[in-house]
């Protein structure tokens, strides 16, 4: 079937905002809050791919008020889910499978301190965002996905297309065929999260990475448990490095004591790792079994899963988030500050900006389509850019350095000089570049999972409640379908069965009769392969809509 | 406390539904009757005399029940029900169908699929498709429930009951029975057949899958398979069995060269009896199968479809 | 002729339960809601009845919490004309209520056929349809896999074990829909937009003059029993005899 030549219907909005998470809601928010303020119609359309709010959304998360406030100021009075502050915050390093040692709190660098700040489940954040933007009249159509971009004549954003309903796994329209709609507006705003496939082609486009340093993720796996209630301290919050990750794999774990005698459980592992025998998740399970973890554990259970790639690059992989007809914001720019390891208080921000930027412009009687390079200035002249400028070698020093040496460096950097050090680390080797032949490394030989504290991947996958129609293409598109096999499997060993935190690719059969197999069905959205293929030749696309994890409060 | 069976029947033959729950109103205690509604099922009557620990069968033989219509069988059950503090079907479609309308006409509610006797008011039945377990009570005056076949065995022989017959006729006057079809396919379907014999990734291709096929028919029953099966292509999806497939609880499931990832377990762990062949001896299937063989399937399964 | 859909909030499908650690429930805090996957195929089968032109109003009935006014809205932008959401708070009530609570919606509206699920996937229970039927002395027809109507009755194929049976039921009438009746439709942006405009009226069984009272306790709930590794047979023939003489399965 050729989608373009659909005959498809079209809507017509000021705004439409693509993703669902904390800076798209933010956006949605704040547009119709200046809308409100100045009497103006304005009408703002969301869309979000997962089966409703929150579904697709995972973080750890300890946020920062900050952004929620300043959209809010009686974020607390509406109840907004930020109900456990943080009240004792430690830092590790793990040694060993059985030991760890505390860093003194005079040690840690300043930006990892966290007291006024609240842990959550990111998922019931947006959830709650969602209710405030449909109170104020934006329309939030989750089960949505924006598949493909809808340019103007001239060449700029005119808004999305969502994705098709009902096409068969052979491409061919099925009885339910629902094709998808045109979404136009004057202004898009991309809120896609982490590497953003519709982000990917704007990148691509309007060379929006052009004067930034290689963006740089990593991958985060998360648990929620429910605990014994007697090892349970509501806003104990525990951060680490060290074991299991060696060899120049990086990266850092985390704990954070919830609500409801919840605990998370995650590690982040730093997507520059070069030995292609690494395997993030098995990496996530043992971890599990330190002490340091494992006494709190224990004796409770595993309720849900989940993975999710983030962008870390920082402050010098910023690219430009203005374009013709539209911004990027958030994690799809890459707004995290790395040195908090927070992300929401400045994808939310971003999103706030980037309302009031689109707001000025059609209040002051645009019709559209214009490059908006007053975004730039807002984001300059506001407290993201001052702080991802003050992090901006965070991120970089660790890569250089190593966690030791690098932590050295970020403790000085951050406590002595407060980010303000003259020099900028630089770090230009995007991540799937740094994959080294699978023959200077021997495989890892990961133990097996207890069924206690560690799982196997399948189980793992189970709890994350991902679902897709069986009947659709495979949203995983290969752009060689020979590459992994003839070329990933002898050099890498095929790496995508062991970074996918999902179990969606195998190789099955060996030496003539390899086979390589992707499982479409189990994939949690963490978009890890897009980010990580050695040979680039993996493309996510979204697929069929609602299709993906169900997380309940991740 | 007295019991009331409904029978399940074709006029002709008593379903071994009626059996198992026979032995579930057996642990509710109290006196065993079996209600036979029907044309021409003086056999079945006798057939449920002769099973053990019922103590009276009545019988409504008349042409207006031939098709045992839930219209007017529940108004003859509500008719009896007085005199009864338990009545129980079957929880299987023609079960499903009539317990509720029966329960609506006594005014009380009505219990699901229930697979344990607690005791007399207590029950417990699967919710939330099997993933959960509720125990409920009913303090309801008569309890009209439908049985679970696979959680109580089949009642034996050895019963000599006395047959009454029941001389009240209602009649189903909106409703006309046009026509049954039995499923033209041999093979049963996936979701009631009572054997499924399903085959994962190590039965290796599409070609391969006859083997599975042969087996199932001799042995009379549904072919499925685990999603990895039907993902590499080997049998289309609809044959899948879990988590995003059918959910099949048979009396016996005989897996073969299935790893038994969680995903295909939920979607067959209720079955009464698990066989797994599988030649990796560490497969997760062999932890919840009743009878493991570590053999490959290649020669295993042949050989058992020779020597049934 | 009018048709009258019933349908239910319930966890969706996809979502795997959990059941509480204190076993008095499971639980369902956040977890995500959907129309009842029976309820969604009732809904697309008035839709395609009204679309033959057997019908002319489809009015979608849901008794729940608030938020099951979401799932009514779902069946509005599926195509249904009209709601009606019965407020009966966090209640779970017994079938028996629910359907004596759509038995009084039933002599209110007077349609010629109700369409309903042939059960919710979160109770399992498969009754409400049944009994509905009894309390209006309506003819039923459970299972459906196909449904015609004709002048004044309605045939209906349904699924029992085995097999197809076929019966004619002079309407009004209560048909439930099992999986196989149909393939729901997708629901379409715009109409989303347009079923937020459509009336849907608020009531309680209190204002309806209908007494729910449930007979059924719910005593607890435990998660099912796991499955323990049985034994290892050595030979396909000591296999088949376990399966003949100590299993009885074959």
């Amino acid at each position: 079937m050729d989608t373009t030549e659909i005959e498809r219907d079209s809507m017509e909005f000021d705004v439409v905002i693509v993703g669902a998470g904390p800076s798209g809601l933010a956006a949605a928010c704040r547009l119709m809050q200046l809308a409100k303020d100045n009497s103006q119609e304005l009408t703002v359309c969301l869309v979000e791919k997962g089966s409703e709010v929150g579904a697709h959304t995972l973080s750890g998360a300890v946020i920062e008020s900050r952004a929620i406030e300043e959209l809010f100021p009686n974020w607390k009075e509406m109840g907004a889910p930020l109900n456990v502050p943080v009240k004792r915050d430690e830092l590790y390093l793990l040694r060993s499978e059985t030991s760890s040692v505390k860093i003194p709190n005079a040690l840690i660098p300043a930006t990892m301190h966290n007291e006024g700040n609240y842990v959550v489940s990111l998922g019931n954040v947006c959830r709650w965002l969602a209710e405030q933007a449909e109170g104020l009249g934006v329309e939030v159509f989750p089960g949505f996905p924006a598949s493909q971009l809808l340019f103007n004549e001239d060449g700029s954003v005119a808004g999305i297309i969502t994705g098709d309903m009902g096409v068969g796994v052979d491409g061919e329209p099925k009885d339910s065929f629902t094709p998808g709609m045109e979404l136009r507006a004057k202004y898009t705003i991309f809120a896609e999260g982490c590497r953003g496939h519709l982000g990917k082609q704007l990148y691509s486009k309007f060379q929006l990475d052009a004067e930034a340093d290689a963006q740089h993720y990593g991958i985060g796996i998360k648990e929620l448990w429910d605990i014994d209630p007697s090892k349970h301290e509501e806003g104990l919050v525990i951060h680490g490095s060290g074991w299991p990750l060696s060899g120049g794999t990086s990266g850092g774990f985390f704990l954070y004591h919830s609500e409801n005698n919840q605990a998370v459980v995650g590690l982040i592992v730093d997507l520059s790792y070069s030995n292609p025998y690494v395997s993030p998740f098995d990496e996530f399970q043992r971890m599990k079994h330190n002490p340091l973890i494992s006494q709190y554990l224990e004796g409770g259970k595993r309720i849900a899963y989940g993975a999710r790639a983030i962008t870390k690059g920082g402050f010098n992989a910023l690219p430009k988030m203005h374009f013709p007809g539209g911004l990027l914001v958030g994690c799809n720019a890459g707004t995290l500050n790395f040195a908090k390891i927070k992300g929401t208080h400045t994808a939310m921000k971003s999103g706030m900006l980037a309302a009031e930027e689109i707001f000025a412009a059609i209040q002051s009687g645009d019709t559209g389509g214009k490059d908006l390079t007053g975004y730039t200035e807002r984001f300059q002249n506001s407290w993201v850019y001052e702080e991802l400028q003050a992090s901006r070698n965070f991120g970089p020093a660790l890569h250089k350095f190593g966690s030791l040496m690098g932590g050295a460096f970020n403790f000085i950097d951050q406590n002595i000089f407060g980010g303000k050090l003259p020099i900028t680390l630089r770090d230009q080797k995007p991540d799937y570049a740094q994959m080294r032949p699978a023959s200077e490394f021997t495989p890892i030989d990961y133990p097996k999972p207890d069924g206690k504290l560690s799982f196997d991947k399948l189980s793992s996958v189970f709890l994350s409640n991902t679902n897709h129609e069986e009947d659709q293409p495979c949203h995983l598109k290969l752009k060689d379908p020979s590459i992994p096999i003839s070329k990933n499997l002898p050099m890498y060993a095929e790496p995508a069965q062991r970074y996918c935190p999902a179990g969606v690719y195998e190789v099955l059969g060996e030496g003539a009769d390899a086979r390589f197999q992707i499982n479409a069905q189990n994939c949690v959205h963490c978009k890890t392969c897009d980010i990580k293929d050695p040979s680039q030749n993996i493309t996510w696309v979204t697929p069929e809509g609602g299709g993906g994890p169900n997380y309940p409060n991740m | 406390m007295s019991n009331l069976v409904i029978a399940e029947h074709d006029n002709q033959n008593l379903k071994a539904s009626t059996l198992n729950t026979i032995t579930a109103a057996s642990k509710i205690g109290g006196d065993i009757h079996v209600l036979v509604v029907g044309s021409n099922c003086q056999a079945v009557a006798q057939a449920a005399a002769a099973v053990a620990g019922v103590t009276k069968v009545h019988v409504a033989d008349n042409e207006a029940y031939a098709h045992q219509l839930a219209e007017n069988t529940a108004q003859l059950v509500a008719a009896l029900a007085p005199a009864y503090s338990h009545l129980l079907a079957p929880a299987t479609p023609a079960g499903k169908n009539l317990m509720p309308r029966v329960a609506a006409l006594l005014d009380v509610n009505q219990l699901t699929d229930i697979m344990a006797v607690v005791s007399p008011d207590t029950f417990k039945r699967p919710i939330y498709a099997g993933n959960a377990i509720a125990t409920v009570q009913s303090s309801d005056k008569i309890k009209v429930m439908s049985v679970r076949i696979t959680a109580f065995d089949a009642a034996g022989a050895g019963g000599s009951a006395a047959i009454e017959a029941v001389n009240e006729v209602f009649t189903a006057d909106k409703t006309k029975f046009i026509g049954e079809e039995v499923a033209k396919s041999d093979r049963p379907e996936l979701t009631s057949a009572k054997i499924v014999v399903s085959g994962g990734r190590g039965v290796g291709s599409a070609d391969n899958f006859k083997i599975i096929y042969t087996l199932a028919d001799k042995l009379g029953a549904a072919v499925g398979a685990s999603r990895a099966a039907v993902d590499a292509g080997f049998v289309p999806n609809d044959m899948q069995v879990g988590q995003t497939g059918k959910v099949v609880a048979p009396q016996l499931y005989i897996a073969v060269g299935i790893s038994g990832a969680i995903q295909h377990l939920a979607g067959m762990k209720d079955s009464k009896v698990i066989v797994a062949i599988n030649k990796d001896p560490e497969a997760p299937i062999f932890q919840v199968a009743d009878y493991g063989l570590v053999a490959d399937l290649f020669t295993a399964v042949p050989e058992m479809t020779g020597k049934l | 002729m009018k048709i009258l859909v019933a349908v239910k909030r319930v966890i969706d499908y996809s979502v795997k339960v959990r059941v509480k650690a204190d076993n008095s429930n499971v639980d369902l805090t956040n977890v995500k809601m959907s129309l009842n996957p029976f309820c969604e195929i009732a809904v697309e089968e008035a839709l395609r009845l009204r679309e033959a032109g057997k019908a002319t109003e489809i009015v979608v009935v849901s008794i729940g919490p608030k938020a099951a006014q979401d799932q009514i809205r779902t069946a509005l932008a599926m195509g249904a004309d009209r709601g009606i959401f019965i407020d009966v708070g966090d209640t779970e009530l017994n079938s028996l209520s629910i359907a004596k609570l759509l038995a009084k919606v039933v002599q209110d509206e007077q349609p010629g056929l109700v369409l309903l699920g042939k059960q919710a996937i979160d109770s399992d229970n498969n009754q409400t349809g049944q009994m509905l039927a009894a309390l209006c002395n309506y003819p039923q027809a459970t299972f459906a896999s196909k449904v015609l109507i004709e002048g004044d009755s309605t045939t209906v194929t349904r699924e029992i074990d085995g097999g197809l049976q076929t019966l004619q039921l002079t309407l009004p009438a209560v048909v439930t829909a099992d999986l196989r009746l149909n393939e729901p439709r997708y629901v379409k942006l715009p109409d989303i937009m347009k079923a937020k405009k459509k009336p849907l009226a608020v009531t309680s069984p209190a204002e309806m003059g209908v007494n729910v009272a449930n007979t059924i306790t719910l005593v607890r709930v435990d998660a099912p029993a796991e499955r323990s590794a049985g034994i290892k047979v050595e030979s396909i023939d000591a296999l088949i005899d376990a399966l003949k003489n100590k299993a009885k399965v074959i």
